[in-house]
C-alpha cells in the first residue's frame, strides 16, 4: 500500500480571482441586458413615456457594465505580466513542445475519453491545461471582438474620447446593422463557452478532485506531493498539517 | 440648359436675373446656411461666395438608377434651391433634364468637359454595372463603366448621388446579377462624397451643391465619405418617438393600440436605431413628414446592404449562410441545446470510460472516511 499526498498550492492569486468572478458577473449582466435590449418584454399601457425609463436604465446598465467589464480585462492583461506563472501570459502562449503535447494528452484522455496505461501525473496541469488555456484565448479574442463592436456602436452618442477612439470600427465593417449582428451573435458564442467551461470545471473536479471548483474561490489547487521539490525535513515539520490532504493508493 | 454665356455669370446675378430680389436672395443663405449647420455668423460668407464665384460646371450622370435622387432633388422645398441646382449649377449635361437629346447633348457634355476640365463636378446617380462587360446599362452606346471613367478623367470632385451611387442599392443586393457596383469601388483617385439615401433629402443634396460653392471644397466627410453635417447622427437619436424608446414602450404589430398611440416602432422592424441620416430633423416634402411619422418603420435605405438585410419588419433578421428565417437567436438556441446534449452525453461517456478510476477514487474515500479519528 502507498501513500499519495496532496499538498496545497496557491494557484490562483487574488487579482485573478476577482477578475474571473466580475468578468463572470459582468458577462451575465451583459447578456441579460443584451437581450432585453435586442428584444424588450412587450408592455401595454396607457402611460405616457414621461411616466417611464427602464428600457434607458437596461440600455445605462448595459453601458455601465461594460466598461467594467473592458477596464477588468485590462487589468487582467496587467496581470498577466506580474501574476505567477499560472496567471502569466506565458501559460497561454500555445507556441510550445510542452504545450501541444498537454494540448493533445488533454484531446486524447478528456475529450476523448481514453484512459491511458500509465498515467504520468505531470500530464496533469496544475494551472490551466493546454486546451482550457486557448480556449480563453479564444474568449479574450471574443472579449475583444464585443469591446470593439459594442464601443463602436456606443462611440457615435458618446461624448468621452475612449468610446470615440472606436468610431472607426463601424464605417469600417460597413454599417450599424451588420456590426449589430455581429455583437448579437458573440453573445451566443459566450454563451456556448460558459456551458462548456462550467461543464469541464465540474467534470475535472469529479475525475481529478483537486479542487478545481472551489479553486476559483480559495486560490488553491491540491498537487501530488511527487511535484514539489524535496523538502528538508526540519521544514517538512514546519509544514501545517492542514496544508495538506492524503490518499491511499493501493 | 446652361449656356456658355451663362457658365460667366455669378450665382447672385443669375438669381437676380431670373425674378428674385435680394430679399428672396438672403433668405435662401439663411436657410440653406441652417441646412449645412453652419452658424448665423456665416450667413455673410455664404451670400458673399454666391455673389462672387462663378458657377461651377456640373455633369450628371445617370445609370442603374430610379432618377429618384434627381426627383426629390428637385422637390427640395425652397424656389430657389431647385432654380440653383437646375438653372444655375450649370448643369452642362443630365440626361433627364436637359433639352437636348441624341448627338447634342453627348457633344455638350464633351464640351464641357473638355473645357472644365479639372474643374466640373461630376454627380453621379445610379451604380455600374460590371457584369457582362457592363453591358447591363448602356448610354449612347457606351457602356457605364466606361461613360464614368471618362466623366470622372476631368472632374474635381464627384457627388455619388443616393444609395445607387454610394453603396449599391437594390440592384446590389444578393445576388447582384448584374454587379452593380457603387462609385467609390470604381473610382479611387478622386474626392467622392458619398449621399446614400433612396432618395437622399432634396435639402441634404442642395446643401452639399452650395456647400462647395460657397466654400470652395468638399464639406467635412465622416468615415465613409459621407458630409458630416447630415450623416452623422442615427434616425434614432433625432426621432420624435424618441422618448417612447427610453421609456421602454413599444408598439408590437402595427395595428395595436400602442401602434396608434405613437410608440416607438423599434420591435416592429424600424431601423431607425442603425441609420445615418437627418430624416428626423429635416424630414421630407417641405418638412412635412418622414417615414417613421407616418407610422411605419425607418428601412435604413441609406444603410449598405440595408435591401439584404430584411425582413424589414423584424428587428433581428436572418444570418447570411444560415437559410433565411434563422435568426442568430434561433441559431443560438439550437446550438446551445446541441452543445448541452453533447455535454450530458460526454458527462455519461466519462462515466463509463473511466469507472475504473472512478471506482478505485470512491472506495479509497470511502476507506479514509472509516479510518476518521477524530
Amino acid at each position: 500500500m502507498e501513500t499519495r499526498k496532496f499538498r496545497r498550492v496557491y494557484v490562483w492569486e487574488l487579482p485573478v480571482r476577482f477578475f474571473h468572478w466580475i468578468n463572470a458577473l459582468a458577462v451575465i449582466i451583459l447578456a441579460i441586458t443584451g437581450f432585453i435590449i435586442a428584444n424588450p418584454p412587450a408592455i401595454l399601457s396607457n402611460k405616457e413615456a414621461s411616466d417611464f425609463y427602464w428600457f434607458g436604465t437596461v440600455r445605462f446598465i448595459h453601458f455601465a457594465t461594460a466598461y467594467v467589464f473592458f477596464f477588468n480585462m485590462i487589468l487582467r492583461v496587467y496581470w498577466s505580466f506580474v501574476g505567477n506563472r499560472f496567471s502569466s501570459w506565458r501559460a497561454f502562449w500555445p507556441f510550445s513542445k510542452k504545450m501541444w503535447h498537454n494540448f493533445l494528452h488533454v484531446i486524447k484522455v478528456d475529450v476523448f475519453l481514453a484512459n491511458e496505461k500509465k498515467p504520468d501525473i505531470r500530464d496533469i496541469s496544475i494551472g490551466h491545461n493546454s486546451v482550457a488555456a486557448f480556449s480563453y484565448v479564444i474568449l479574450f479574442l471574443l472579449a475583444l471582438v464585443q469591446v470593439f463592436t459594442g464601443f463602436g456602436l456606443y462611440s457615435s452618442t458618446a461624448s468621452w474620447w475612449l468610446p470615440k477612439m472606436f468610431s472607426w470600427v463601424v464605417p469600417f465593417l460597413g454599417g450599424d446593422f451588420i456590426v449589430r449582428t455581429i455583437h448579437h451573435t458573440t453573445t451566443w458564442l459566450f454563451i456556448l463557452f460558459t456551458l462548456i467551461h462550467v461543464y469541464l470545471v465540474f467534470y475535472h473536479d469529479w475525475l481529478e478532485g483537486r479542487g478545481e471548483v472551489s479553486s476559483m474561490f480559495g486560490g488553491y489547487k491540491f498537487v501530488c506531493d511527487e511535484r514539489l521539490k524535496k523538502l528538508t525535513e526540519e521544514e517538512e515539520m514546519e509544514e501545517p498539517v492542514d496544508e495538506e490532504a492524503m490518499e491511499i493508493i493501493e | 440648359m446652361a449656356t456658355e454665356k451663362s457658365v460667366k455669370e455669378t450665382y447672385y446675378e443669375s438669381i437676380i436675373k431670373q425674378g428674385y430680389n435680394r430679399r428672396d436672395f438672403m433668405k435662401f443663405a439663411t436657410y440653406i446656411a441652417a441646412y449645412m449647420g453652419l452658424e448665423t455668423s456665416m450667413i455673410g460668407q455664404v451670400a458673399k461666395s454666391l455673389e462672387n464665384t462663378f458657377r461651377i460646371p456640373v455633369i450628371w450622370e445617370h445609370y442603374q438608377e430610379c432618377t429618384c435622387c434627381s426627383e426629390s432633388f428637385i422637390r427640395s422645398d425652397h424656389p430657389i434651391v431647385s432654380d440653383i441646382i437646375l438653372d444655375k449649377i450649370s448643369l452642362d449635361y443630365t440626361l433627364t433634364l436637359m433639352a437636348a437629346s441624341g448627338h447634342q447633348a453627348e457633344a455638350a457634355k464633351h464640351a464641357t468637359m473638355e473645357k472644365y476640365k479639372g474643374e466640373y463636378i461630376l454627380c453621379v446617380e445610379g451604380s455600374v454595372p460590371l457584369g457582362d462587360d457592363g453591358n447591363y446599362c448602356c448610354i449612347a452606346g457606351r457602356s457605364a463603366k466606361d461613360l464614368l471613367l471618362e466623366a470622372a478623367e476631368g472632374a474635381k470632385a464627384i457627388i455619388a448621388w443616393g444609395s445607387c451611387a454610394s453603396n449599391g442599392c437594390v440592384q446590389a443586393a444578393y445576388p447582384n446579377p448584374t454587379q452593380a457596383t457603387p462609385i467609390h469601388k470604381i473610382i479611387k483617385n478622386k474626392p467622392i462624397i458619398r449621399v446614400p439615401g433612396c432618395p437622399p433629402i432634396g435639402e441634404v443634396m442642395a446643401g452639399i451643391i452650395v456647400h462647395l460653392i460657397t466654400f470652395g471644397r468638399l464639406p467635412e466627410l465622416d468615415g465613409l465619405g459621407r458630409p458630416k453635417a447630415f450623416y452623422s447622427k442615427r434616425v434614432h437619436d433625432s426621432c420624435y418617438r424618441r422618448p417612447y424608446y427610453d421609456a421602454g414602450l413599444f408598439a408590437e404589430t402595427f395595428d395595436d393600440q400602442n401602434a396608434k398611440d405613437g410608440y416607438c416602432l423599434y420591435k416592429v422592424g424600424c431601423r431607425g436605431p442603425m441609420t445615418y441620416n437627418s430624416c428626423g430633423t429635416i424630414k421630407w416634402n417641405n418638412g412635412v413628414s418622414y417615414p417613421i411619422q407616418s407610422g411605419h418603420g425607418c428601412i435604413g435605405c441609406s444603410e449598405e446592404d440595408f435591401w439584404d438585410n430584411g425582413p424589414f419588419y423584424e428587428r433581428l433578421t436572418g444570418l447570411a449562410g444560415f437559410g433565411i428565417e434563422s435568426s442568430a437567436d434561433t441559431i443560438g438556441k439550437v446550438a446551445a441545446g446541441v452543445v448541452a446534449g453533447g455535454l450530458a452525453v460526454h458527462a455519461v461517456a466519462a462515466n463509463i470510460s473511466k469507472r475504473k478510476e472512478l471506482r478505485s477514487r470512491t472506495t479509497r474515500g470511502k476507506q479514509n472516511e472509516k479510518k476518521l479519528d477524530s
